[in-house]
Formats: structure tokens, sequence, C-alpha cells
């Protein structure tokens, strides 16, 4: 079963909710769950963790072009199938350039080049670990290479290192719309959309949730930081009949906590209900025992 | 030698363009027999490397110079490894016209 928790707008609190639905989840399934963190560019879901112990660690790279200038035709054919104009060919300064920072690896120029000039050479992407703590069955990160701009490729990797049928997995997606979130949520099997009460977060949410029906995955919303703003989110729930799975009031005592990393630390019962019930929902509506 | 100013038309009168990769068109001019061509640049609505394609075909065009608003960072390190000098220009109201008579006066 794989869950990805999503949002539109950045900073509604999917990390803490991702977090906190690990915790309980962990605690209903027998910790048959894996929390990985999606958002490789500023992965954080581990500052929650303080007794994470590092079980495994491995680099991983991605293939870019090179051209051998000496079977090079300069016929541009690369340079044209380039869907992201990666490629810069000079046939009469003899000139040939590949921008790494353009590149997404998908191998169209070398089966475009008919000389066998381009060859392709590894180029680090990030780092996936992995880790255990004290509860659920293991946090999986993807932390991206500081300057590189592909998270889509990284975020593959990380899902294919994560691969686990026994487990719930909790995908801890990138905030925003963009291709990272797709890469991040399309195979799931149910979404959990955080939100927050305010007039950015219905704005974000309505284009997430746009997203979403494109892709035909089941979805239900959770309002984080409840009792801020406005009444306008519920309404519009209401009026698309969209499932609304949690509630999570605003508390500043909580906030304060956040910040210093305690998250799981002195749960009020009160918060810790919220949770509760919230998993409940989630178990019932996806179906896992 | 070939000077290619980013215009935003394609004629003299027309404003200079303040961008490079997404300029609407270049202007070529050649300062040995004082001639001017425009031609559009294919790649003012690329979705990204509009730099780069643009320094692509600014080389190809033959340029010795480039005369624009600004470059972007890929724009900018594939026009030096290309070999072609880049003048920035920071007038907003200026036509492709005054910046020839410009290069002319000098």
């Amino acid at each position: 079963m794989k869950i990805a928790i999503a949002s539109g707008k950045g900073g509604t609190g999917k990390t803490t909710i991702a977090v906190n639905l690990f915790y309980f989840l962990s605690q209903k399934t027998g910790d048959k769950v894996q929390l990985i963190d999606c958002d490789v560019e500023e992965p954080n879901d581990l500052l929650f963790f303080k007794s994470a112990r590092k079980k495994h660690s491995q680099e991983v790279f991605t293939l870019v072009p090179k051209i051998d200038t000496d079977k090079c035709t300069y016929c541009k054919k690369c340079s044209e199938w380039c869907e992201f104009n990666a490629i810069t060919i000079v046939k009469n300064l003899v000139f040939t350039d590949v921008s790494n920072d353009l590149c997404h690896s998908c191998g169209a120029c070398s089966v475009a080049c008919g000389f066998g000039a381009i060859a392709e050479h590894p180029r680090p992407l990030g780092v996936i670990s992995e880790y255990s703590i004290e509860f659920g069955a293991r946090v999986i990160e993807g932390r991206l290479e500081i300057g590189s701009a592909l998270q889509t490729s990284l975020i593959k990797k990380v899902k294919k290192y994560a691969e686990q049928e026994e487990w719930i997995s909790l995908f801890d997606a990138p905030p925003g719309t963009g291709c990272p979130v797709v890469e991040t949520v399309s195979d799931a099997d149910y979404i959990i959309l955080v939100t927050e009460p305010t007039p950015f977060g219905l704005y974000d949410l309505q284009l997430t949730i746009e997203l979403i029906c494109e892709l035909k995955i089941p979805f239900g919303v959770i309002v984080n930081k409840a009792g801020l703003g406005s009444k306008l989110i519920y309404k519009y729930l209401e009026e698309n009949n969209i499932e609304l799975i949690g509630n999570i009031p605003f508390s500043k005592a909580y906030a304060s906590r956040y910040s210093k990393g305690e998250l799981l630390q002195n749960l009020p019962e009160e918060m810790a209900g919220y949770y509760e019930q919230t998993v409940e929902k989630i178990l019932s509506i996806t179906k896992v025992k | 030698m070939k000077t290619i100013i980013t215009s935003t038309g394609d004629n003299l009168s027309a404003k200079f363009d303040q961008r490079f990769g997404r300029a609407g068109w270049f202007c070529i001019y050649d300062r040995g027999d004082k001639s001017t061509y425009f031609v559009e640049n294919n790649f003012k609505n690329s979705n990204g490397g509009a730099g780069t394609k643009s320094s692509e075909m600014v080389a190809e065009l033959g340029a010795g110079q480039i005369i624009s608003g600004d470059f972007g960072p890929k724009a900018k390190t594939l026009l030096e490894k290309l070999n072609i000098q880049m003048i920035i220009i920071d007038e907003t109201e200026l036509s492709v016209q005054d910046i020839i008579n410009r290069i002319a006066k000098n």
C-alpha cells in the first residue's frame, strides 16, 4: 500500500503530518510502515527522529552524454532531438558542448547519433540513506546533490530503493505541483493532501486537486492549523464532495515544540486523539488491516 | 566583424530587446559594409535552454559580439566558450538604430 502525502502550498504541515502518521500508523500496524522523504531538495523528516541510526547510504548517479569530436560530423541531429536544449553544436566553429544542468539523462541523443559519437558518463545525482528508529520499519531519505536540478530522477531512484510490498509506504512529497510532485505521487494507491484554512492554502489545494484528478488517484484532505483563517476551505470541500479525513487544530505550544524538533515528544493527549482519528479513517479508506 | 543586437522587432526602428535568450529578433550588423538584416529568434518560447540555443544561433550567424540587456548564467558560460564578446547596455528606451549609431561613432 503506497500512500503519498502532498500539498500544493509549502508550509502547510506536510512533514508534521507525515511524521505523525508514520508514528501512529506504526502503532496500529505493528511497525509495518516505512516513511520515505521524497522532498529531496530539502529533506527534513529525519530532524524529528533524534535516535535515528544510519543503516545504509549510497551515492546514486545519472548518465550525461559526452561528444567524441573525432567521430562527430556536426550534423546536429542530437541537438535537434534534445527536448531540453542541452546540446550545442556549431559546425562552422567545430564546436560541441553539453550543458549538464539542462540534461535530463533521457538518452535520446545517443539513440539519435548515427556515428557513435556520443558516450554516456555517470554524474552524481545525490545520496539515498536508510535509517532505523525506535518504531516503524525504516525511514528512507533522498538528498539531492547541491546544484543539481534533477529532483525527478533522484525521486525515481529513491522510490525504487524503497520498493516493498508488505508494508505501508508513506511518501512525503515536495511542495508544489511540478514534476517532482508528479513523480512522487504518480503510482500511489492513495494521496493525502495537507492544506491550511487560508486563501493561499485553498488556491494551491485546488491546483493540486486538478493535478490528482488527471492522475485518477483517490485522495482525501487533511486541514492542518484548523481554527486559523476562514471557513472557505470547508465550503470548497463540501461543494466538491471531497473527503475531509482529518482536521488538526492550530496550537502555538505545538508549533514551538516543532521548532525544536520535538514533534513526537510529549504529544498533548488532545493532539494524539486527532491523529488517532485520522489514522483510523485512513486505514478504513485504504482497507489496510 | 558581425555584431548582433537583440531586438523586439524586425526593423531598425524597433526597440532594443533587454533579453538575450528570449529576445524576439536578432539584428545582424556588419561593421565592414554597414549592412543589417534581421532574423527571428526561433528559441524565444523554449521551455528551458533558451539562452543556450540562442547562443548556438548567434554563433551560427557568425557573431563576434553580442549586444543585449543581460545574459543568463548558462548563456554567459557558453558565449565565453564560443569566444563571443558580450556587451551589456542597460538603457531601456533605445532603438536598434540608436545602438548602431553609437557603434558607428566609435
